[in-house]
């Protein structure tokens, strides 16, 4: 099992329907038409690829194999700045401690496992501070 | 010099909390050690061969009096009584204990400083031309630059696990004195056609066990495009370099394995979109950078004449000085090298006598070079002799600037944790070798590089004579380059053959410089200069006299 993680802290999973892994989209596949659903990419995926579904796409779940791995991070930001205004769950291990870059990058929630928020409990990410960035600052008007 | 704004001093006391609760959460548990390390490495905290070992940033290599006297303060309370300074312009302290390094940090704070990304996989604190503001060759000032970099680069959410480490350099003048073609970017500060001021991009420099002079990706990039361009360059690199070999991690190996074309294809494409995307930067945060960099007000006074020179001063003057833009003003370089000394230690006492000459004589700053050694940017020429006779009851005196002794060394295995062999001892070995100053004098300018193993921190490739200390079955052994050079005429040198024994590598050492002296056609012609002209040849056979011998027979 695993926990979800946002802005408020631990959170039920409220997400209904399917997540289909990215190559979905080009392996003859149906799509769901009414039900809201997700895309599973793969860390080499290019966010650009995955722009021409942005409208139809509920949520994108990328992976954080390991911490060190920032990878997910720009993959975050470059959808966003590509234009997705959909969910953003990233997936694997994660610390408290990059809490405060994941919500910056535009990701919503986190999805760690229960190991992992048994021994980082929900205080502890309720304690980061999503105060302003040095970036923000950067570029205030 | 850059001040503090609120949000900045919040920052980095915000930081300095959260370090503190990663240390707790580290102690009971929350944190494992693997996920602690990059946490306390971005906060500049090292676990060394001996101790931990904190390394404190100081951006571009500024600082002012009063901080270089809280880093005395700090290497009394919590330290030896000395600090280290380093070639990225920092200074770092190698006996913190851990418990104490959220009050050493918080004791930085307490001068606007801290110890933030001089570690880890991340942006590292970026350098900058150690005479900025006061070099009479300069173009522009490149702190201004340097601050905004900084700022951008300062617990960016996106890069704060790259690959690996990525360092930034940037200069202002034709010469380069920071290495920029060495670094992961390299930025020099130029003028277009239209006389419009930007930057040249240099991408792929660094040192290392694969050294590579960087390589051009921009010739000219308006000033405004900067942090865009940056942005794209960091995000091509973060998403495809390699993550599978922390030796082929760095963006030089990107550049080498993809080919420049297509990676700054990839770049400009990403930049392009960042154009229409990311808001500019804010012209008031512009401002208030460029302001805290204008030049202070100069003090008129007459250059008195000085008729009876005592010998030490005047070597003092012909070596340590160099042009300001001001003709009555001077850029005094401070060794931190007397002969036999460590390269890079500063005591409590002396970081005092500097902040002292600083705030009384330098319009209240100083500089750290990335030759590891100290600088008073902004001197008066009527003050030289009183600076020299305090510099010299400090033990602070030593006219070796650019010279045979003037040695760049990395900590080697008397610290590091990495190390493959002593450095210091060797540096010190050659120093007293060359102990007669008005002989260094007639050898000229000459770089001697050493680093203690193949992660090149003592810069030994871009040496004119590099030395880089190997373990080959657990006994030293170093090898030994010629021909490095680390300025606008960038060049990584070339070893010479096999390594020497730690007991015979200064005599190796001392039969290149009579070499060089020997067929050198003028003492006008350095050391380089009769390198390139005459190649590794007449060096090797004074270094192999036994494998000629063999040739010949």
């Amino acid at each position: 099992m695993s926990q979800l993680i946002n802005k408020t802290g631990f959170i039920e999973d409220d997400w209904q329907g399917e997540i289909l892994p990215f190559d979905a989209f080009w392996n003859g596949q149906d799509l769901p038409e009414e039900e809201p659903f997700g895309v599973a990419i793969d860390v080499a995926t290019d966010p650009f690829d995955l722009q021409p579904w942005f409208g139809r796409v509920d949520m994108i779940v990328i992976p954080f194999a390991g911490f060190a791995d920032g990878r997910g991070f720009s993959l975050a930001r470059k959808l966003r700045q590509l234009g997705y205004q959909g969910r953003i769950r990233a997936q694997g291990h994660l610390l408290v401690d990059q809490f405060r870059a994941a919500m910056r990058v535009g990701i919503d929630q986190l999805e760690i496992s229960d190991d992992l928020a048994a021994r980082m409990p929900e205080h502890q990410w309720k304690a980061v501070p999503l105060s302003d960035s040095y970036q923000s600052h950067l570029n205030a008007a | 010099m850059y001040s503090y704004s609120n949000f900045d001093a919040a920052f980095v006391r915000d930081r300095v909390k959260e370090f503190r609760g990663q240390v707790e959460r580290r102690l009971d548990g929350s944190l494992t050690e693997d996920e602690f390390k990059p946490l306390r490495l971005m906060n500049g905290l090292y676990l060394q061969l001996h101790a931990y070992m904190l390394r404190v940033a100081i951006p571009y290599g500024t600082l002012n009096g009063a901080q270089m006297r809280q880093l005395a303060h700090i290497a009394d309370k919590w330290d030896k009584g000395y600090g280290h300074l380093t070639t990225r312009q920092n200074i770092q302290f190698n006996w913190p204990k851990l418990k104490d390094v959220p009050d050493i940090l918080d004791a930085l704070a307490d001068v606007s400083m801290h110890a933030i990304q001089t570690s880890g996989n991340c942006i590292r604190n970026v350098t900058a031309d150690h005479f900025a503001g006061a070099a009479a060759d300069e173009i522009e000032d490149p702190r201004p630059t340097a601050e905004l970099i900084r700022q951008w680069s300062t617990d960016h959410p996106e890069f704060a696990y790259l690959p690996r480490k990525f360092k930034v350099a940037v200069t202002g003048a034709p010469n380069d004195r920071a290495v920029t073609k060495a670094h992961d970017i390299g930025l020099r500060m130029v003028r277009n056609k239209a006389g419009e001021p930007g930057y040249e991009v240099v991408i792929g420099g660094g040192l290392g066990r694969t050294p590579m002079i960087g390589k051009v990706v921009r010739d000219f990039l308006p000033r405004a495009d900067l942090l865009a361009y940056l942005e794209a360059i960091l995000q091509v690199y973060n998403l495809s370099g390699r993550r599978d070999n922390k030796y082929k991690a760095r963006i030089k190996i990107l550049v080498h394995e993809t080919g420049l074309e297509e990676l700054k294809a990839r770049i400009e494409e990403t930049f392009a979109r960042n154009q229409t995307l990311l808001e500019p930067v804010d012209a008031g945060v512009v401002a208030r950078i460029n302001a805290s960099f204008a030049p202070p007000e100069w003090d008129r006074r007459a250059v008195p004449d000085i008729p009876h020179l005592d010998a030490g001063f005047r070597s003092f003057l012909d070596t340590n000085i160099a042009a300001h833009k001001q003709s009555d003003y001077a850029i005094v370089t401070v060794s931190t090298k007397p002969i036999g000394g460590t390269p890079g230690d500063v005591t409590s006492e002396q970081m005092r006598v500097l902040a002292d000459l600083a705030e009384r004589y330098s319009h209240d700053e100083l500089r750290i070079s990335h030759e590891q050694n100290v600088i008073l940017p902004h001197v008066h020429r009527a003050d030289l002799a009183v600076i020299y006779g305090r510099l010299r009851e400090a033990g602070l005196h030593t006219a070796n600037i650019g010279l045979v002794s003037d040695i760049i060394a990395c900590p080697g295995m008397d610290y590091c944790a990495l190390a493959t062999a002593r450095s210091i001892p060797v540096a010190q070995k050659i120093s007293e070798a060359f102990s007669d100053l008005q002989a260094q004098h007639d050898i000229g300018d000459l770089k001697i590089k050493i680093s203690g193993c193949i992660n090149a921190c003592g810069h030994h490739h871009v040496g004119h004579i590099g030395i880089l200390g190997l373990d080959r079955a657990g006994v030293e052994n170093y090898q030994i380059t010629l021909g490095g050079d680390g300025t606008e005429t960038a060049a990584i040198g070339e070893r010479t053959g096999p390594g020497f024994a730690y007991d015979e590598i200064v005599p190796a050492i001392e039969r290149i410089v009579n070499a060089y002296l020997d067929i050198r056609e003028s003492a006008e012609e350095a050391f380089l200069d009769t390198y390139r002209r005459v190649g590794a040849e007449p060096f090797k056979a004074v270094l192999y006299p036994e494998s000629n011998k063999a040739n010949a027979a």
